[in-house]
């Protein structure tokens, strides 16, 4: 059920970087994509140092690259985006390969893709070394409002229990003969989705029943640290 | 499909995250009016469910694909303060948790998806029910037009957003006709699959959809005489 250890992009592993406080991983990568969003543009040997930077760190994780890489393809609509940024930008022409594209589209594509490749990597790196209560604990300590880490702790405690049940809702659709992507069927999808929305609202009020019955009183209990 | 880290300039970005800090504070002290102290667990579960709606997908055309977004659905079935709550941690875990979407844009995006899509969603439902007639059907077309405007006033302003902090040199005027255009059509995508959901929710539990609540308060309770035959 959803409340094990780790998550979808968890790597398990034992490092420095799997051991450090969750809450200084998330100050670490917000600063570090602050500076990263606020290099200029053409600062390409910034870049390079960012870059190795975040490999030292990953290498230092013991997180394959080989696994981080294939899942970088959630950037893959930005990346197109910024592929074509020197085809659709004005300004000054310039000669790449033979092909007349815009120069200032040029740099700005690249800063683009090298700052939303660093980003993406920075942040799957946070999520293949910490879990789940561990991140919980460090937004606590970082002063996050004790009802957005409950709910946070909740949805990722029922995320796999919510996304299972719509995937055998699908798994029964595609087995009567309806594409749930097919605009057609979009009547069906609704009132699968209507149904689950309806699961989920009374799974809440249960589980709310049942944290009564032990004691709830606005606070969690097992989001401190158990020794 | 969200901002990821360096589309906007940093300056843009910081401003757009005290906004979303600002919302989302707002919007604690509103949900615990619509949900008292089932906030938490409640919230939590319409979150999870909010994430599982939008992993569905549909064509748009072109080859290209989109997802729901759910501002417009999430307000109309839990109330407008718990929808941004819901929104603002779905977005928060893809961030955090599965590298969707930057961290350094996280006040972007929830500005956009969690906050303008659920308050135009919302408005737009408000004034569409007082103006129709008070009947339960008319919930779900209400939702649908409230989800149908959410969508493309979500690209108008990642388009300013865009105007002011956006790191390329690209005109604006055809950023704004790609953004509109593109994002009237998964609108309308968002406005059927929102209407249907809400219809079939209202079908079933009217007395869980929030935006139907002043109607089914209304409906009394009739006790009727079997007649003998």
């Amino acid at each position: 059920m959803g409340a094990g250890h780790g998550h979808r992009l968890h790597f398990h592993a034992h490092s420095p970087v799997h051991r450090a406080p969750a809450h200084l991983k998330v100050l670490a990568l917000l600063g570090f994509m602050l500076v990263v969003v606020a290099t200029p543009r053409e600062a390409y040997a910034v870049f390079v140092v960012e870059a190795l930077v975040l490999l030292g760190v990953i290498g230092v994780s013991r997180v394959p690259l080989g696994y981080l890489l294939p899942r970088m393809v959630v950037e893959v609509p930005f990346a197109v985006f910024a592929v074509l940024m020197p085809f659709i930008s004005h300004g000054p022409r310039t000669e790449v390969l033979g092909v007349s594209v815009s120069e200032p589209g040029l740099v700005a594509g690249i800063a683009l893709l090298v700052k939303g490749s660093i980003g993406v990597l920075a942040s799957l790196t946070l999520a293949a070394t910490t879990e789940p209560q561990d991140l919980l604990r460090g937004l606590q300590r970082l002063r996050m409002p004790e009802l957005v880490v409950q709910i946070m702790g909740f949805m990722i405690r029922y995320l796999d229990v919510v996304t299972a049940e719509l995937g055998r809702m699908m798994t029964a659709l595609r087995s009567r003969g309806c594409d749930p992507r097919s605009p057609r069927h979009w009547p069906v999808l609704a009132r699968s989705l209507g149904a689950l929305f309806i699961r989920s609202y009374e799974r809440g009020e249960r589980v709310h029943l049942a944290m009564l019955s032990r004691g709830y009183d606005g606070k969690l209990p097992q989001l401190e640290k158990t020794p | 499909m969200h901002v990821p880290d360096g589309f906007l300039d940093a300056p843009t970005s910081v401003a757009t995250g005290a906004v979303a800090a600002a919302a989302v504070a707002v919007s604690l002290r509103g949900a615990r009016r619509e949900l008292d102290d089932r906030t938490a667990p409640m919230a939590g579960l319409v979150a999870t469910f909010v994430f599982a709606a939008q992993m569905i997908n549909f064509p748009v055309g072109a080859g290209t694909s989109g997802h729901l977004m759910g501002g417009a659905l999430a307000a109309v079935l839990v109330g407008p303060w718990t929808a941004v709550l819901c929104l603002s941690v779905v977005l928060l875990v893809q961030a955090l948790l599965m590298a969707d979407g930057g961290i350094t844009a996280l006040g972007t995006n929830i500005t956009l998806i969690g906050i303008v899509t659920v308050a135009v969603g919302w408005a737009v439902f408000v004034v569409l029910r007082r103006v129709l007639p008070k009947r339960l059907d008319l919930v779900a077309p209400a939702a649908a037009v409230g989800a149908l405007a959410s969508v493309p006033v979500a690209a108008l302003v990642f388009t300013g957003l865009f105007a002011i902090g956006g790191n390329a040199p690209v005109d604006l005027g055809a950023v704004v006709t790609a953004m509109l255009g593109w994002h009237t059509v998964i609108g309308m995508g968002e406005a059927v699959i929102t209407g249907l959901v809400v219809a079939s929710v209202v079908a079933a539990r009217p007395d869980l959809v929030h935006g139907a609540r002043p109607l089914v308060a209304e409906r009394e309770l009739v006790t009727r005489k079997v007649v003998p035959q």
